[in-house]
């Protein structure tokens, strides 16, 4: 908290705070869990397995650590600012290279903040991560509203184009008058609108769920038709995947009709985790990375880890943000993947997990102004969260032309 | 919940009444009590979901006036049984009509219901003369409680779909010793009884749906391709009823059946049905938007017929403490049935059209469906829980409907 734009009266400091009775309220109730009967298969066909959160509940309600979490947020510096009359939180780190570049970078559902907290050192810090300064950024990751430490919508109008509207004020006010921006998931839309809106100052952005479906198959995709003649492999595959994501997604089609109903994820805690659990990747639903993930204690490397979902799901629990997050679902009104004709300069990065792999030629046409496309060979949906080291690699790459 | 064997019990057919542990109860009550709120929606209806003001009436009287034990008094008034069919414990009220001559009917309820549905019409429908009904009238009715619902046993495995459970009830009559009898439902009782009119086994003189599946083929799959919003145009030359139906079904499938989706999808992660009395009180009352509004009504001390506040609860409660939330959502999994799409049912076939269940099936369509239409009749008040909320117009349709059968 060293910089002098980050002292005005518009800016305040921010720390996490969580009392011991919220805790301790937590962990009664996931001790004190009711459960269901055990699913009538032996896959993961009817949702998430009753093993799999029983093991997870076990853990999160004994040995999990939130202070942990906690203490990893407070290590780094949070601010909170009001933009149009809403409250944001947002981690602000800044590179000791003067001339690094400003990013923002926007998480998605059923994510937070706590996705991208392996980027931060490695992206603000090159030279510590055998990389250049000159490929060094100073970092904003901000919540979006109704996420994490930010303040939830009283009323209604909060999607997409007024995240990108809001990022477009926050980076000025934070002092930077070029920068770029980067998101997945949600983030996507979010900064496919900020390239659409092509506030001043914006250079580019970069996304890692590209929308880049042409109109016509867009149409044919959401009807459920099988692939029409004359796509090549690749679009075939993407066409293909799209059908497998299109049904997969029916708890993104039911907060974008009921998100009220979901009483059960701001009351019970297995209830909470399990819907959030329950998101789908290329290899799975739950997605592949995250149940991988369940397995796994640490990580040399940077994957994700068991700890790191429960900080996830714990950071919801805690803020109470399972509806006010999911109504972003019932606020946005527009299409998933197709594109969405933003022409400013755009990067991506194909993960291999992902929703579908966006081929060259359909990023070409939805990106006229594409300055970097690349397939990368592991990740997934949440691919900051799960590699780290070569999503940072992939900003490098995809910015460097822009410095 | 114990279920009581007696002397007197037959080899495979058990009396069985409820008989819920105290402290279940107090557990349930700790935990409405104890529940944690999210945000208030943020418009002014409800179009995000139950709103907030509803929920938080329905908790309030659930955690303190409301009697736990209601349904169980209710339920343990009407002779109940159970008997194992094809590996599963099935749980049904048997109330045989002090008339000689009377029908017997198979009543199937639906979700997010119980056999509470239906426990106004059992008194009318079994001794109408006292209801003011002639004796001609008069039914022996079974009202059983579908696998996965209510005090029925919870499949382990897979297959208990609509086909399986239609196959059951018909060896359930034959096994209460009834060699010619009717069938009767809506929501998931509708399909079911559709179903057992399209496996038209000899005892089956005739079935009464009040949500007929009447789609017409080509309607169906205009409207399943506009799921995500982008699929065909509606059919052309449809009528005004038609155009009305579709339309009605339209908005059900982009909007207003996200539940059903989603338990068709991923019933198992739904937690919270099993964990929060408060979740699986909302989630059993955003079934569609017309019944919500009653029910809203109702917790707003306005109940539209009898669906009254204790109606809804005693539903949720039983839901509750045989923590079938979760089991009940899995039949939507287990489904390879449209919804609303035409069964092949051939046996005669008896169809009433409520003017506030999810469509209203036109006269057209119900005949090309049902080619043995015997009875087909609009009207004038009632929702999707027809049995439930008119049982008075609902009797008065059952009698009407099954009249020529006799």
């Amino acid at each position: 908290m060293s910089s002098t734009v980050e002292t005005t009266s518009e800016i305040r400091p921010f720390q996490v705070e969580v009392p011991d009775e919220a805790l301790e309220d937590l962990r009664r109730r996931i001790a004190a869990t009711n459960w269901p009967e055990k699913e009538t298969i032996a896959d993961q066909s009817q949702g998430v397995p009753l093993a799999m959160i029983q093991q997870l509940a076990r853990y999160w309600a004994t040995d999990y650590d939130w202070r942990r979490c906690e203490a990893n947020l407070n290590a780094l510096p949070q601010f909170i600012t009001e933009i149009d009359g809403l409250d944001i939180h947002f981690i602000h780190a800044r590179s000791q290279h003067e001339d690094a570049l400003p990013l923002i970078i926007n998480h998605g559902w059923p994510g937070s903040i706590i996705e991208q907290l392996k980027l931060i050192d490695p992206l603000t810090n090159p030279t510590a991560h055998g990389a250049s300064a000159a490929d060094a950024f100073h970092v904003v990751i901000p919540s979006m509203p109704g996420y994490g430490f930010s303040a939830k919508p009283t009323s209604t109008g909060w999607g997409p184009e007024r995240m990108a509207r809001a990022w477009a004020e926050l980076m000025p006010r934070l002092g930077y008058t070029r920068y770029v921006a980067q998101g997945g998931d949600w983030g996507a839309f979010v900064v496919d609108q900020i390239g659409l809106q092509a506030p001043a100052g914006l250079l580019a952005i970069h996304t890692n769920m590209p929308a880049t479906v042409p109109a016509d198959l867009d149409k044919a995709s959401l009807a459920g038709d099988p692939p029409p003649s004359g796509l090549a492999a690749e679009e075939r595959r993407a066409y293909q995947q799209l059908l497998r994501t299109y049904g997969q997604v029916e708890y993104a089609r039911y907060m974008a009709a009921r998100p009220q109903t979901l009483y059960g994820i701001a009351d019970s805690p297995v209830g909470l985790a399990a819907w959030l659990l329950d998101h789908n990747d290329a290899d799975g639903q739950p997605a592949a990375a995250v149940a991988a993930a369940l397995d796994r204690t640490t990580s040399a490397t940077g994957e994700l880890t068991r700890d790191e979902i429960l900080d996830n799901i714990t950071l919801y629990w805690l803020t109470n943000t399972g509806v006010s997050a999911s109504r972003l679902y019932w606020e946005y009104k527009g299409g998933f993947f197709n594109a969405k004709g933003v022409a400013i300069p755009v990067a991506t990065t194909v993960f291999p997990g992902e929703q579908y792999q966006a081929p060259r030629s359909w990023a070409e046409r939805a990106y006229p102004n594409l300055i970097y496309y690349h397939q990368a060979d592991r990740g997934g949906h949440f691919a900051a969260w799960e590699q780290p080291q070569l999503f940072t690699e992939e900003l490098r790459a995809a910015f460097r032309s822009l410095r | 919940m114990t279920q009581v064997e007696t002397s007197i019990a037959r080899r495979d057919v058990r009396p069985f009444s409820v008989d819920v542990p105290e402290e279940d109860l107090v557990e349930l009550r700790r935990r409405v009590r104890a529940a944690r709120w999210p945000e208030k929606e943020t418009v002014a209806d409800p179009s995000q979901g139950v709103q907030l003001a509803t929920m938080q009436e329905l908790v309030r009287y659930w955690g303190s006036d409301y009697d736990l034990r209601r349904f169980e008094a209710r339920l343990n008034a009407l002779p109940q049984f159970m008997t194992e069919i094809d590996g599963l414990d099935i749980h049904f009220i048997h109330v045989r009509s002090p008339h000689e001559r009377a029908l017997p009917l198979i009543i199937t309820h639906g979700w997010p219901g119980s056999v509470i549905e239906m426990l106004n019409v059992i008194g009318p429908l079994t001794d109408p003369t006292a209801h003011g009904g002639d004796p001609g009238d008069a039914f022996d009715v079974v009202v059983p409680s579908m696998p996965g619902y209510g005090f029925s046993a919870k499949p382990t495995g897979t297959g208990w779909d609509p086909v399986h459970i239609a196959g059951a009830w018909i060896r359930l009559m034959r096994r209460l010793g009834y060699t010619r009898f009717v069938a009767q439902g809506g929501d998931w009782g509708a399909q079911i009884t559709d179903v057992m009119g399209a496996q038209a086994p000899p005892e089956l003189l005739g079935i009464h749906s009040n949500m007929p599946g009447t789609v017409p083929p080509e309607v169906s799959k205009a409207l399943a391709s506009n799921v995500l919003g982008a699929g065909d145009p509606p059919p052309s030359g449809l009528s005004a009823d038609e155009q009305r139906a579709y339309e009605r079904l339209s908005f059900l499938y982009t909007k207003g059946i996200g539940y059903a989706l989603e338990m068709g999808l991923r019933p198992q992660t739904l937690y919270g049905l099993a964990d929060s009395p408060v979740a699986l009180a909302a989630w059993m009352l955003d079934h569609d938007a017309r019944s919500y509004d009653d029910i809203a009504a109702a917790f707003d001390g306005q109940p539209v017929g009898s669906l009254t506040r204790d109606e809804v609860l005693d539903n949720i409660t039983l839901t509750w403490v045989t923590n079938t939330g979760v089991s009940s959502g899995r039949l939507y999994w287990e489904n390879t049935l449209g919804f609303f799409d035409v069964k092949g049912v051939t046996v005669p076939a008896a169809v009433s059209v409520f003017p506030n269940e999810l469509y209203q099936a036109p006269r057209s369509w119900t005949e090309q469906a049902y080619p043995n239409l015997i009875y087909f009749n609009e009207v004038d008040k009632g929702n999707h829980f027809a049995a439930w909320q008119e049982p008075e117009l609902f009797t008065t349709e059952v009698r009407a409907a099954f009249r020529s059968l006799r």
